[in-house]
């Protein structure tokens, strides 16, 4: 891994990328909030499409589709992590209405 | 130092520092709102690598849509009279400790790899000239040529479609 000020280098995209990853993923064990640990999940998947655009970018190996492989990845991540928002802040919700709680060590009808 | 590689750190900076307000802040409405600064820098940072359609997707779905959902559920699930609206629970030393061992493990596999330092430097990712990012992405998403990604595409719209009657089902009033 290689980290230049006079450029961008891969190493800077994955460092970032890395960096980010981290806080999200302390944000999505550290919390109480349900709504905090999925603000901690968007963080981790911006961090990954980070990572994906950056291979994208500095692909120089030239597969089938071009550069842009990373890229078309990017948006599926998009696309699923949109609709994971929407279900996990409508299962937020309706937790909500049921127990008066979004706080996360409430929630535990699964635990035995 | 060129001006592209300054832009970048720049948007790197606020972007690492927006991201620690959002696990940091004691009020989640204000780390809902650095969420916004967090996906706008990200957007930057596509710009930056020449993913131009990402950065448009990103601003779309991410600063607009998400944050907009995100604001809504804070707004139905409000918890009166509670100051400090976003605590830490008492696992937040072990969470310390287990992302500072997974960032560690990412950083010695991009060290480590010989696949990244072979293709490691140099940035030349850009498309052959004249050719536009969102046509080559659109071309890639719908042709159907050999190569293209029609049929992830069409299950990624039936993913959406169980997505919004999943979400649907599960928050109406019953």
């Amino acid at each position: 891994m290689e980290i230049a000020l006079d450029r961008i280098t891969s190493g800077d995209v994955l460092l970032l990328g890395a960096v980010l990853f981290c806080i999200g993923l302390y944000g999505a064990i550290a919390k109480h909030n349900a709504i905090a640990v999925l603000m901690g999940i968007e963080i981790m998947l911006n961090a990954i499409n980070i990572t994906m655009v950056g291979f994208s970018f500095f692909n120089q190996v030239k597969p089938y589709a071009g550069y842009l492989t990373g890229q078309i990845f990017a948006i599926f991540i998009i696309t699923v992590a949109a609709a994971e928002a929407a279900v996990a802040l409508a299962m937020i919700i309706a937790i909500y209405r049921k127990r008066d709680t979004v706080d996360m060590s409430n929630i535990d009808m699964l635990k035995f | 130092m060129d001006l592209a590689t300054l832009i970048f750190w720049l948007i790197a900076l606020v972007l690492v520092v927006a991201a620690l307000m959002v696990v940091g802040l004691r009020n989640i409405v204000h780390s809902a709102l650095a969420l916004v600064v967090v996906f706008a820098m990200a957007a930057g940072i596509y710009v930056l690598l020449n993913a131009e359609f990402i950065a448009i997707v990103q601003i779309l779905i991410y600063a607009g849509a998400v944050t907009i959902l995100i604001l809504f559920a804070l707004m139905l699930t409000r918890i009166g009279g509670v100051q400090r609206t976003n605590p830490t629970n008492r696992l937040w030393g072990a969470a310390v400790v287990i992302c500072a061992l997974v960032g560690a493990s990412i950083l010695y596999a991009a060290t480590n790899s010989h696949v990244l330092i072979a293709s490691g430097s140099n940035g030349a990712g850009q498309l052959p000239s004249g050719v536009n990012n969102v046509v080559a992405i659109g071309q890639l998403l719908y042709s159907p040529s050999t190569y293209s990604y029609v049929l992830p595409f069409e299950v990624a719209s039936l993913v959406l479609l169980v997505a919004i009657v999943g979400a649907v089902v599960i928050g109406r009033e019953d």
